[in-house]
């Protein structure tokens, strides 16, 4: 078959599908895991060579020694937890994340310390490979509201808002390195610029000291409904924690 | 508590190469880095990591500075016989780890 | 040890100040691997380095060294080393093989303070020494924590 005669084939099978083909618009969403290389890629899929294993391993530890008794078995009881959070907490009235609420029930964990993340990495382990998935639970909605609000709010002495490089310029490059959607994929997170375990509170703040913003302080309601809007955004995308990132 | 973790299988059948990779975290100051106050935060490093197969020496590393935080090391092995290995980690502040694994050749 | 110190902040600044001229790191480089050698002259070949072209972030970088070997008694590698050029140190990293290796493949990662030259050396048991040199580029995040 000649090249032409191809052509108007092909154009012939699609305008005889047209019809069939549902308009669905494609999800151009991408996480962080597609703009990092092959071999920092290869490094977060093998759970032999992924740093956080040895933080999952801690926390699964500390998984027997503290939580067991009341929740057994964490694959079963966990299963989808970390997905769905952060969530609406009844007693404190207002939405917490997944380390708060951790935190709430247990013997007091120092944010950010390593026995925080250990825990905190196994519980979102076991949502691992499973959809983001928001409450769509009504009073979370004003305090979602405020989350956008500040991802789309110029701040810092570069008066950049969120919004601008992670919406307006993702894919592109900013030095040597793609700006990525910030989707929360794959927290909590080794992120090979700290060689350590970290949050995506840890990361948030880092990112306003970026833009050179005084940045909120760990916990606060801003970092709440900042994670609470992020999760909407990135609303069934694969959770991969723990992640690599660099 | 330091955490090491070894992947390797749990059997192999005798003359088989057997892939080994380990991690263990430890965060490898390199002594040249200066911390927050602006002191060069002081050397504290793994030096050295041996496999030892049934008590013989089969694999070592010396390990510098340049080395990443959380060091990974994957090497192999020829499966012999049933035994047991010992994998060590020794380095700065007299750091020690000893991890043991059972290998089951067929 | 004032250099050093000088050497590490600059490193520290995440920006690259090259204050010693380039001749004093590649002679130390020439040295570090005639040191390993024993003085045996040192031959391009049988050695590959797999490592990314262009990293990310020199922090953790993953790197894979193969030698061409049959591992044998008779024919087997018995010490691999890494070298590089522009860290604080030359060294890397060493491994000490053998027969009962099996294979002459080692992986680890390593600490990249700028893009630079990487030499693997492998020595094998007849005494002959072989090495391969790859260029490695090292990108800087650019949105930088003060």
């Amino acid at each position: 078959m000649t090249r032409h005669l191809k052509r108007a084939a092909l154009a012939l099978l699609l305008v005889l599908l047209a019809p069939t083909m549902p308009a669905v618009a494609a999800d151009t969403r991408r996480s962080g895991f597609d703009d990092m290389s092959s071999q920092i890629q290869a490094m977060q899929r093998d759970d032999a060579a992924n740093p956080a294993m040895l933080w999952l391993q801690d926390g699964a530890a500390t998984w027997q020694r503290d939580c067991a008794s009341c929740h057994r078995d964490a694959a079963v009881s966990m299963r989808g937890v970390a997905a769905r959070y952060p969530a609406f907490d009844d007693k404190l009235q207002r939405p917490v994340t997944l380390a708060q609420r951790i935190t709430l029930h247990t013997k007091p964990l120092a944010v950010e310390s390593e026995a925080l993340l250990g825990i905190e990495s196994f519980v979102a382990f076991q949502s691992r490979g499973m959809p983001i998935a928001p409450p769509a639970d009504a009073r979370l909605q004003p305090f979602r509201e405020r989350g956008e609000q500040l991802f789309r709010r110029r701040m810092g002495q570069l008066d950049f808002s969120c919004a601008q490089c992670h919406d307006d310029h993702a894919g592109q490059r900013l030095g040597g390195s793609t700006i990525p959607q910030a989707h929360p994929t794959g927290y909590p997170q080794y992120r090979l610029e700290w060689q350590a375990m970290a949050s995506l509170q840890r990361r948030l703040r880092s990112c306003m000291n970026g833009v050179r913003a005084e940045p909120f302080a760990y916990g606060a309601p801003e970092f709440v409904e900042l994670e609470l809007y992020l999760a909407q955004r990135a609303a069934g995308m694969r959770l991969e924690a723990p992640a690599v990132r660099p | 508590m330091t955490r090491a973790l070894v992947t390797m299988p749990a059997t192999a059948k005798r003359g088989d190469v057997v892939e080994i990779r380990t991690l263990i975290a430890h965060p490898m100051e390199t002594g040249y880095r200066p911390g927050e106050d602006g002191a060069v935060l002081p050397r504290n490093l793994i030096r050295r990591f041996t496999c030892h197969y049934d008590d013989v020496l089969v694999f070592s590393a010396e390990l510098f500075p340049a080395v990443a935080a959380n060091p990974f090391i994957a090497f192999s092995t020829v499966a012999t016989a049933s035994g047991t290995l010992r994998f060590s980690w020794t380095g700065d502040n007299g750091f020690t780890q000893t991890e043991t694994v059972s290998l089951t050749v067929t | 040890m004032k250099r050093r110190e000088l050497l590490g902040a600059a490193i520290g600044l995440a920006g690259v100040v090259q204050w010693r001229p380039a001749n004093a790191t590649a002679e130390e480089l020439a040295a570090a691997i005639a040191a390993f050698a024993g003085g045996v002259p040192v031959r391009n070949g049988r050695v590959e380095i797999d490592i990314a072209p262009l990293v990310e972030n020199g922090n953790t970088v993953p790197i894979t060294v193969r030698v061409q070997s049959a591992m044998s008694e008779a024919d087997h590698v018995k010490a691999i080393a890494i070298f590089n050029e522009s860290n604080p140190q030359r060294d890397v990293a060493n491994f000490y093989l053998g027969p009962r290796a099996g294979r002459a493949t080692v992986a680890t990662r390593i600490r990249l303070a700028t893009s630079q030259n990487l030499v693997a050396v492998a020595k094998m048991n007849d005494g002959s020494c072989w090495s391969q040199t790859v260029d490695v580029l090292v990108t800087l995040a650019a949105c930088v924590e003060p």
